[in-house]
């Protein structure tokens, strides 16, 4: 990483990481980080935290990252509770996590009620159907990038079968799937790394 | 009414159960039992809603969960949409607050590199599971699969943002191609 010295004064003007942000902050920070996030909101929380306002530094938000995909639950609120319990506790976090939500969801409750009342007319169903092909490639192309990242192992592959046999041929609820499997997946693992 | 209120109720129940399912981050991949409850086995919506829901919270600002939110309005109205929105967020978020108030090591420490390495064949095998379902319902004709399948050569290859490519999709269905 390429390091420029910034000129003292400059430093000055930056935002410091070390000041806390208040939850009336933190719920327009990630009010803007959500509407601009058409197609995913993680690419905009990088640029966002991290290139335009400086509140993480990359290192940071690769950790916390990691820490909300472990986490159960959508990562994307996961993060922003993180950030926002970070800069002001609970309160932080509830703001955090209500910016991230609520513009989106009446924008969508509005495309929502549009498609009751305009679903059946005949261009509107015609423009949904070339989208919805679009949107299940995009899903088996994010599917088959993660299965090019899996590393090749004969007990990855096993679980990963028997997962996607479980909910996608067999179409049990999902609670059984994964409550057999995952218990199963930490056992195989845990005894691997603890011999 | 009445109607609504046990359904948002049995909404609320099942998706906060699930949500905590959604490991390695992606509630994209609740989908297909999303699917299976609303559709098949609770016959709220048609798979054709279903598929509607979903590529209009796709092609919608804002995490890409929403669709539940949708699901829970075609289900329930407002009270279903609300329901629905509120399962999906705050069982994991009580457990990230709790987590983070119990200061559990974070993600780099070995216990949580285990889980990771435990889990992810599983979200894998749940998002391959998701882009079967869908391509199912939103594959019924030649036309479509071929769309479905040249968009994940364009995103395997290139580096698009994906609404332009939903946008594309639109402009396709509108001409009568697929």
């Amino acid at each position: 990483m390429p390091r420029h010295a910034p000129p003292p004064d400059a430093a000055a003007t930056l935002a410091p990481v070390a000041t806390k942000l208040t939850s009336a902050q933190l719920f327009v920070l990630f009010t803007q980080m959500t509407l601009l996030g058409f197609g995913g909101v993680l690419p905009w929380a990088y640029r966002i935290l991290v290139e335009r306002r400086q509140i993480l530094e990359k290192g940071e938000f690769r950790e916390l990252l990691a820490f909300a995909q472990i986490l159960p639950g959508p990562t994307i609120c996961n993060l922003a509770v993180i950030i926002g319990h970070r800069h002001a506790g609970i309160h932080g976090g509830i703001a955090a996590l209500s910016g991230m939500i609520l513009s989106p969801f009446v924008l969508v409750i509005m495309l929502g009620l549009a498609y009751r009342h305009y679903g059946d007319l005949l261009p509107v169903r015609h423009a949904l159907a070339g989208m919805s092909a679009v949107a299940a490639g995009l899903i088996v192309a994010m599917a088959l990038k993660m299965l090019r990242d899996l590393p090749r192992r004969r007990k990855n592959a096993l679980l990963l079968v028997l997962a996607f046999a479980g909910i996608a041929l067999l179409r049990w609820p999902l609670l059984t799937v994964i409550g057999l499997l995952a218990p199963l997946a930490l056992a195989v693992f845990w005894t691997e790394t603890h011999r | 009414m009445s109607g609504n209120v046990a359904i948002a109720w049995a909404l609320l129940l099942h998706f906060s159960m699930i949500s905590m399912m959604a490991i390695g981050g992606g509630v994209i991949a609740l989908t297909p039992d999303i699917q299976r409850f609303a559709v098949d086995a609770h016959h709220w919506m048609s798979n054709e809603d279903f598929i509607a829901a979903f590529t209009i919270a796709q092609a919608s600002p804002g995490p890409n969960f929403l669709f539940a939110t949708l699901v829970g309005l075609q289900a329930a109205g407002w009270l279903g949409a609300v329901a629905a929105t509120v399962a999906i967020i705050v069982p994991p978020s009580v457990m990230t607050v709790v987590t983070l108030r119990l200061s559990v090591k974070h993600g780099s420490s070995a216990f949580g590199r285990t889980v990771k390495a435990a889990l992810s064949p599983l979200s894998v095998g749940m998002m391959l599971a998701t882009a079967w379902s869908l391509a199912r319902v939103a594959d019924n004709s030649w036309g479509s699969a071929v769309l479905t399948a040249l968009t994940v050569i364009v995103v395997m290859t290139r580096n698009f943002n994906p609404v332009w490519l939903i946008g594309i999709g639109a402009l396709v269905g509108i001409l009568g191609w697929i």
